[in-house]
């Protein structure tokens, strides 16, 4: 029971980042969302039994390209202000 | 209007979608892939299926990954203005940051360590000891710690395409004596198999960081 419980729990989250990352129209917020979203999808993966895919997506997933997008936000950002 | 249609039009394709996801998943596999992998995972010369399947069964798919990996890391860093792979200013006066930077960095390369060294008989491998690498080098930019490791030199050249030509040498080593291209000696497997995993990670780790590198914001350097 508990464990159905934090399944479902788990895609509700799932689907409420997922869609506020794209609904946001804040660039900054939405890659904090995809963050976020990303660390729910290890967990996702953990819960059915694959850990390698766990890994790789907690730290290539969410980390790295997290930063990847950030570095890219931040580069928009400072385009906009010169103009 | 526009945005209606997008909606019924996703909410169509999410409805077809649906039904086929279910009829894949409740299929009956036939031969499941599971047994093949444990019936023959002796022979691998690991002990975990996923490592004996990347490293091993199926060895061509992760050379041409690691392949794709190194073009795109070279033209990543080929395309960034000179400016920004330049060595950064020290950017924070932020004490805090450096405490954190000085505990995390030596735990991150231990922990890329322990996942390499896990890949040969449980959940680990290159690939993920390759992305905490590289987060322990955007660590280092980002509270300015010396990484002269990167810049354009002979190491940054060594460091990316280290991974992908051994891997390629040892394929074709294999192709050369006798055996198939990627066929591994069997009694050489196991360290084989270590040996390219180890330099995979460097270069995994390098290729990334050199991305994040390239496209890091250039403080100063056309404002």
């Amino acid at each position: 029971m508990a464990e159905l419980l934090l399944d479902v729990l788990l895609v509700l989250a799932l689907l409420s980042t997922a869609s506020a990352a794209l609904l946001s129209r804040d660039l900054f917020r939405a890659v904090v969302l995809f963050i976020a979203f990303g660390l729910l999808l290890s967990l996702s993966w953990v819960r059915l039994h694959a850990p390698d895919l766990a890994l790789a997506e907690a730290a290539i997933g969410a980390g790295l390209t997290g930063v990847l997008l950030l570095d890219a936000v931040s580069h928009f950002r400072g385009r906009r202000e010169v103009e | 209007m526009k945005a209606g249609v997008v909606t019924v039009l996703a909410l169509l394709l999410g409805g077809i979608l649906a039904p086929v996801v279910v009829a894949v998943a409740s299929a009956d596999p036939g031969t499941s892939l599971h047994t093949l992998v444990q019936t023959r995972l002796e022979a691998s010369g690991v002990e975990h299926p996923v490592t004996a399947v990347l490293l091993n069964f199926r060895a061509y798919d992760t050379l041409l990954e690691i392949g794709v990996l190194v073009v795109a890391g070279i033209t990543g860093m080929s395309l960034s203005r000179a400016g920004a792979r330049a060595e950064p200013e020290l950017r924070s006066t932020n004490t805090l940051l450096h405490a954190l930077a000085r505990w995390f960095v030596p735990l991150m390369l231990l922990l890329a360590a322990w996942l390499l060294w896990a890949g040969s008989h449980r959940p680990g491998g290159a690939f993920q000891a390759g992305a905490v690498l590289a987060a322990a080098g955007v660590m280092m930019r980002l509270t300015g710690l010396p990484t002269a490791w990167i810049a354009p030199g002979p190491m940054l050249r060594l460091g990316l395409s280290a991974g992908f030509s051994v891997f390629l040498l040892v394929a074709a080593v294999g192709a050369l004596t006798g055996r198939a291209f990627l066929a591994y000696p069997p009694l050489l497997s196991g360290p084989l198999i270590l040996v390219i995993e180890t330099l995979l990670t460097l270069s995994i780790g390098m290729i990334l960081l050199g991305l994040y590198v390239a496209a890091a914001q250039r403080d100063g350097a056309d404002e």
